[in-house]
């Protein structure tokens, strides 16, 4: 793949066309909140369950955006993030990282992976909201 | 014409002289002045004590007789100590260096310190001397008489002047010999007497000498004619006689019990014998140089039938030369008592040290040595020693008659002391040489000696003619004076040959054949090897030491501070400059003593050694510093063991590190795991919650479905919690189990409603209802809550399209065995082993559970003394449950 999402269009038409978050996430409860919140925000939200082939499902969706969670079935969120950032293109990519596990420990493992932000489980809506809003106008203007 | 009485005087005058030079000389010894005693010159002297009466009357008698066979008497000592110097040198090294006090003692100490041979060499000793000091005393007499027959007017008593010569010898020794216990056994006084003995009696015979052959015979020519004339002149050699008694002179001159106390006991200095090497034999030419002129002139002079033994005393009184026959006779007297002191002193140290010393001691029962008065009892046993040695040489002349008789005695006297030569000689060369083969050895050669010479030479009733003619007992290969049927020698040439010859052969053959003693072998050792590890004659003095060596040596050991510290200090000492002190004696010593503090004192020794003397480590020594590193290899050991066990608790200490680490991991992963078990559904609460307040305009469908979710997810929590609580009971063992009895059945009904009621998918379940009617006694409700747990999990999990499982019961090996197998496809071999694991979820199927219902499970059954496990190869998800069947019978 050549270029990727930050080559492929011009930045205003980008932030006006294409709002799309990717969502990778197990639990369908939280899935579903998450699917509420962003599409009443004008979001386009897929969602995928399985860390396996989390990194190719991401490639293949170019999202704007990346909401990922830690403890996945196959591949953890980490390993999932790291493989990613290795990928050309894809090093700018926000990802928004949400985890059950609350401990320090993970919350530096993910910056050392190139996390975005990172997030405890339980969040509040609004925080969530805020922090998609602040990376996509990030990655927008930079 | 000298009186009897003025020579009574005269003798008793030289004999004041005698007791006044020898105590001038321990005084002077004493105060440690004497430096001029300790001369070459006096030792060469001293070594004069082998010509004795003997030699100074009996030389011209055995010319006389003989002819020229008298030299081999001199001819002898003169080859040891030409040719043999080295040998006597080690021979005096080894006496210094063990500090022996006699022959006896060294022979005893070469073979382990053997009591045995000591007596066997004294009592050879005394054998082959007494003859010899009687001797002595009948020469004397004789001078005695000679003057007496020429003065009628005295009274001469024969028997009494032998008494109290005797018994005047004996005072003398007594005096001198004895007076006090040197370490070293060394007696100046009388050494320096002896020397001037030796001195008196030179003169003496080069007087007369001199006195015949110028005086008498006319100066050098004529009697050089007269010689010629003379059948002494007659080179007439026996071969076997004169080596046989050249062997002898030799071999004694080393083994004589008086010569061994001049030569080795009474030496300062081993350089002496250098000179001693070249001036002893001059001492002996010069001795030997008139016997032929003066027993030619004499056989010439006077009458038929006049003893030749006593021509140097005869011929000056024939010729009216009073004055050097007085001279003559106090050169005999000086060699008789000079012989009879000495060998009386060297035969009471052994008879004393080896004999009566013994006796006492074993008589005190080890009382003695801690009292304070052995010393006294030394000194007394020496005296009377000395006295019952004299008594001895008495009695012997009074039995034998005197007469001509007993000058043969010396030469037989000399065989019997050479039979300590193998032993001696063997003991110094070789190491192989041990205390039986020594023992055999000296009885086979004084065994033939008292045969073949002893006893035949004093004939009578000890040697009847018929033994001597025919053998004992008719055995005539026993004759003595034949062994073997070797007839026709002379019979001292064949004694000796016999008794030495066997004598050695015994020696070595039996030490061959025999084990030396572990101390046996170390004093072989020293002996033969004395060269390489005595420090020379004076400790660390004569050496080239290297005080920069030694610096650099005791660096190493002290440390350079210490060793800077020590030297300066011993350099002050010194009164030198610089921080290097001389290597003197008592710097070396000093430094030993420090070193040793660090080392161990062989160490230290043998480390000066090697710096100083080059070559003075002894077998001593190096056995020293074998014990020495015996004990660093047992420390070193002992550290070893130490540090192994230090190894082990380290060891230790990392395992149980490792078992916290992995336990505190495991802790980790478990609040790990629940906090994510607790979040996860709290999320989704807290998401949904939010919504339904800060959303407006819910339609009432999304309301409900939302209010559904989050009553889900509440349920959820509560199930975990209850089952993390109910685990942390379990695993407490602070669970109490409601024991009560009931069937098999009744609880499988049960447990199967509970878990099939309400499912989303239906489940056939098939079951043998009877074969479930065993009687259980046990905790119904936790055996009913572990089969709802696996008849839910094969519910939730089965994946087959119409999902059946089936219940069957067994009785294995006295155990109730139920197996739960769905046909599903089971759980994948590498998982099996984990689903037993809290929070262990197999597979990316989400059943609501937080992984925790067969951890629970597995500690129910453990509670209730059975166990669940997987059932791999059944051909489906499969689990077993097996109950102890005593819990059954227990309940009949």
């Amino acid at each position: 793949m050549t270029g990727g999402p930050d080559a492929a269009w011009p930045r205003e038409e980008r932030a006006r066309m294409s709002r799309k978050v990717l969502l990778i996430e197990d639990e369908p409860n939280i899935t579903e909140a998450i699917r509420f919140l962003l599409t009443r925000e004008g979001w386009q939200v897929e969602t995928h369950a399985e860390g396996t082939d989390a990194v190719e499902v991401i490639v293949a969706s170019r999202p704007d955006l990346v909401i990922l969670d830690v403890m996945l079935p196959g591949k953890s969120g980490m390993d999932i993030l790291r493989d990613l950032r290795e990928l050309e293109g894809m090093s700018k990519l926000p990802v928004l990282m949400l985890t059950a596990r609350g401990q320090l420990r993970d919350r530096e493992m993910a910056e050392k992976a190139g996390v975005s932000r990172f997030m405890t489980k339980p969040f509040s809506n609004t925080e969530v909201l805020t922090a998609v809003r602040d990376l996509h106008a990030q990655a927008s203007q930079g | 014409m000298a009186t009897l009485n003025v020579l009574v005087l005269v003798c008793l005058g030289y004999v004041v002289l005698l007791f006044g030079v020898a105590f001038a000389a321990d005084r002077l010894a004493a105060t440690g002045r004497s430096t001029w005693l300790r001369t070459p010159l006096v030792y060469t002297l001293s070594l004069s004590i082998y010509c004795t009466a003997w030699t100074f009357y009996g030389a011209v008698g055995y010319a006389a007789r003989s002819g020229l066979e008298f030299v081999t008497i001199y001819l002898g000592p003169t080859l040891v100590m030409v040719s043999w110097w080295w040998g006597l040198r080690k021979l005096v090294r080894v006496g210094r260096s063990q500090r022996v006090t006699s022959i006896a003692d060294l022979i005893s100490s070469r073979y382990g310190k053997s009591n045995t041979l000591a007596i066997c060499v004294t009592v050879l000793a005394v054998l082959g001397v007494t003859p010899y000091i009687a001797l002595q005393l009948q020469s004397i007499t004789l001078s005695f008489s000679i003057f007496a027959e020429a003065d009628p007017s005295s009274i001469y008593n024969e028997a009494s002047s032998v008494f109290w010569v005797s018994a005047g010898l004996a005072m003398f020794a007594i005096l001198f010999g004895t007076r006090n216990l040197d370490a070293n056994e060394r007696h100046h006084g009388v050494v320096t007497a002896i020397a001037i003995e030796a001195v008196v009696k030179l003169v003496a015979l080069l007087a007369v000498g001199i006195f015949v052959v110028w005086g008498v015979a006319g100066g050098v020519g004529p009697i050089m004619d007269r010689i010629d004339a003379s059948e002494i002149g007659q080179w007439s050699v026996d071969r076997g006689r004169w080596t046989a008694i050249t062997f002898l002179a030799a071999a004694a001159f080393v083994c004589l019990p008086r010569m061994f106390q001049v030569m080795v006991v009474e030496n300062d200095d081993e350089r002496h014998l250098r000179t001693a090497a070249w001036a002893f034999p001059l001492y002996l030419l010069l001795m030997s140089l008139f016997v032929v002129p003066i027993a030619v002139v004499g056989l010439d002079l006077m009458p038929e039938g006049s003893n030749p033994d006593l021509f140097v005393l005869t011929i000056p009184l024939a010729l009216g030369n009073d004055w050097l026959a007085m001279l003559s006779f106090i050169g005999g007297f000086s060699s008789a008592t000079s012989m009879v002191i000495v060998a009386a002193m060297a035969l009471s140290t052994m008879v004393s040290n080896h004999i009566v010393m013994p006796i006492w001691l074993s008589s005190q029962g080890g009382r003695a040595s801690v009292s304070g008065d052995v010393r006294d009892i030394v000194l007394f046993s020496r005296r009377v020693s000395i006295a019952a040695i004299m008594a001895l040489g008495f009695f012997y002349y009074r039995l034998s008659g005197g007469g001509a008789a007993l000058a043969s005695i010396g030469l037989i006297a000399f065989a019997g002391i050479a039979q300590i030569l193998p032993a001696l000689v063997g003991g110094l060369f070789w190491r192989g040489a041990t205390r039986t083969g020594a023992l055999v050895g000296l009885t086979v050669g004084f065994g033939l000696w008292v045969y073949t010479l002893l006893l035949p030479g004093m004939g009578g009733a000890l040697m009847p003619p018929e033994v001597l003619q025919n053998g004992p007992l008719g055995l005539s290969w026993l004759r003595p004076q034949a062994l073997f049927g070797i007839d026709g020698m002379d019979p001292m040439v064949h004694s000796v040959m016999w008794s030495l010859s066997l004598n050695a052969a015994a020696f070595c053959i039996a030490s061959l054949a025999s084990f030396p003693s572990p101390l046996e072998r170390l004093q072989g050792a020293q002996f033969v090897n004395v060269f390489d590890h005595s420090a020379g004659p004076r400790g660390w003095t004569g050496s080239v030491a290297q005080s920069e060596d030694l610096m650099i040596m005791t660096q190493r050991i002290l440390g350079a501070a210490e060793a800077h510290e020590f030297f300066q200090k011993e350099a002050e000492r010194q009164g030198g400059r610089g921080y290097l002190p001389e290597p003197t004696p008592a710097f070396l010593e000093a430094l030993e003593r420090e070193l040793s503090g660090s080392v161990g004192t062989a160490t230290a020794h043998a480390m000066i050694g090697q710096i100083v003397g080059g070559s003075s480590v002894s077998v001593e020594d190096l056995l020293a510093v074998a014990d020495e590193s015996a004990q660093l290899l047992e420390y070193s050991g002992q550290l070893e063991a130490k540090s192994a066990e230090l190894t082990r608790t380290a060891r230790k200490l990392r395992e149980a590190n490792e078992k916290l680490t992995q336990i505190s991991m495991q802790k980790d992963a478990f609040l790990g795991q629940v906090s994510h078990e607790l979040r996860t559904p709290m999320t989704s609460i807290r998401a949904f919650s939010e919504i339904m307040r800060d959303t407006e305009g819910l339609t009432a469908e999304e309301r409900t479905r939302y209010a559904a979710i989050i009553h889900d997810e509440s349920m959820r929590l509560t199930r975990l919690l209850d089952d993390l609580l109910d685990l942390s009971v379990l695993e407490n063992g602070q669970v109490n189990l409601n024991m009560g009895d009931g069937t098999l059945k009744d609880v499988l009904d049960r447990a199967v409603s509970t878990a099939l009621t309400g499912a989303e998918r239906p489940m056939r379940v098939r079951r043998n209802r009877a074969a479930e009617r065993i009687p259980l006694h046990t905790d119904l409700d936790r055996l009913a809550q572990v089969f709802i747990n696996v008849i839910s999990n094969a519910q939730k999990y089965c994946d087959a399209p119409e999902p059946s499982l089936k219940i069957s019961v067994h009785d294995v090996g006295g155990q109730v065995v139920v197996d739960f197998i769905d046909n599903g496809s089971g759980i994948p071999p590498e998982a099996q082993s984990m689903v037993f694991e809290k929070f262990a979820r197999v597979g990316s199927d989400k059943a609501g559970g937080a992984g925790l219902g067969l951890a629970i499970c597995r500690e129910i059954m453990q509670r209730l003394g059975g166990e669940v496990g997987y059932l791999s190869g059944a051909g489906g998800g499969a689990f077993r449950v097996s109950l102890p069947l005593a819990y059954k019978q227990a309940a009949q």
